[in-house]
């Protein structure tokens, strides 16, 4: 387990930067992480982070099709949204672990 | 290996789907959808009964082999008697419990799949003379099939470093 500091507090991620504890995370991180990606979080981006970190926390498995399904965006826009890997960089950003789905 | 896989990453995949049934049509979706889903380029490239996946008339009636396949099962891992896959009905029966199953398992539809590759970026392509040979045209092809081609046009979109031709 590593520590990074993101938006000047320090959090628990794992080799690959994916959060270990999801209650670390607030919306000033995502920001800063998205500048990574080049990417600047929109109202739309937020609205499926928190769609992501709900899901997550209730127990359920994420894949693109769940996320096409979400009411908030279907799949083309989730790829253009999240360009690169979507389900893969807005699980980064929403601190949440790496997606394991093969769909 | 960790260096070499950093030194030259995965970047385009091109798959070859050759066969028509399901197993081995979603083995090709699969791996183009989660290619895409990587953030890497995907062609998908659809030849002789292959087709089938891509033909409007078909697509939705992809069953697997009752006959001929020595891993099929019954429920409950017995094995499958392949006297009992000659009976009509029974090949359909299979294929829509399997495809019930993958239902379950919250994976696409074949329609739905191309829907979700093709909103990824990936390309779906069909072999020239395959469809010559089935007499397949344009139309009667799956709107999201960008164009029909030749073998030398697939090699020429497979260029370039970190690609990798999978055929199923």
């Amino acid at each position: 387990m590593a520590e990074k500091t993101i938006a000047g507090a320090t959090v628990n991620v794992n080799a690959e930067g994916y959060f270990e504890n999801p209650a670390q995370w607030t919306k000033d991180m995502a920001i800063e992480m998205a500048k990574d990606y080049n990417i600047t979080l929109t109202d739309k981006h937020f609205a499926l982070l928190d769609f992501l970190r709900q899901k997550h926390l209730g127990g359920e498995q994420l894949s693109i099709r769940k996320v096409g399904t979400s009411g908030i965006v279907d799949v083309k826009e989730f790829y253009q949204l999240f360009p690169g890997g979507p389900l893969k960089i807005s699980s980064k950003l929403a601190g949440i672990p790496k997606p394991m789905s093969c769909v | 290996m960790t260096t070499q896989n950093e030194q030259y990453p995965l970047k385009k995949v091109c798959i070859i789907c050759a066969k028509g049934s399901i197993e081995d049509v979603y083995a090709a979706l699969v791996m183009a959808n989660g290619a895409v889903m990587e953030g890497l380029e995907a062609k998908l490239f659809f030849t002789f009964f292959g087709l089938d996946a891509i033909t409007k008339k078909q697509i939705n009636k992809l069953h697997t082999a009752t006959v001929g396949n020595p891993a099929m099962r019954m429920p409950g891992g017995l094995p499958f008697p392949t006297l009992l896959g000659m009976i009509p009905g029974v090949e359909a029966g299979v294929s829509a419990m399997m495809k019930s199953q993958m239902e379950k398992l919250d994976i696409p539809t074949v329609p739905e799949f191309f829907e979700m590759i093709v909103a990824g970026g990936g390309e779906i392509f069909a072999c020239k003379l395959a469809t010559d040979m089935f007499k397949l045209k344009k139309e009667d092809l799956i709107d999201d099939v960008v164009d029909i081609i030749t073998v030398g046009q697939f090699y020429e979109m497979a260029g370039g470093q970190g690609t990798q031709i999978i055929f199923v």
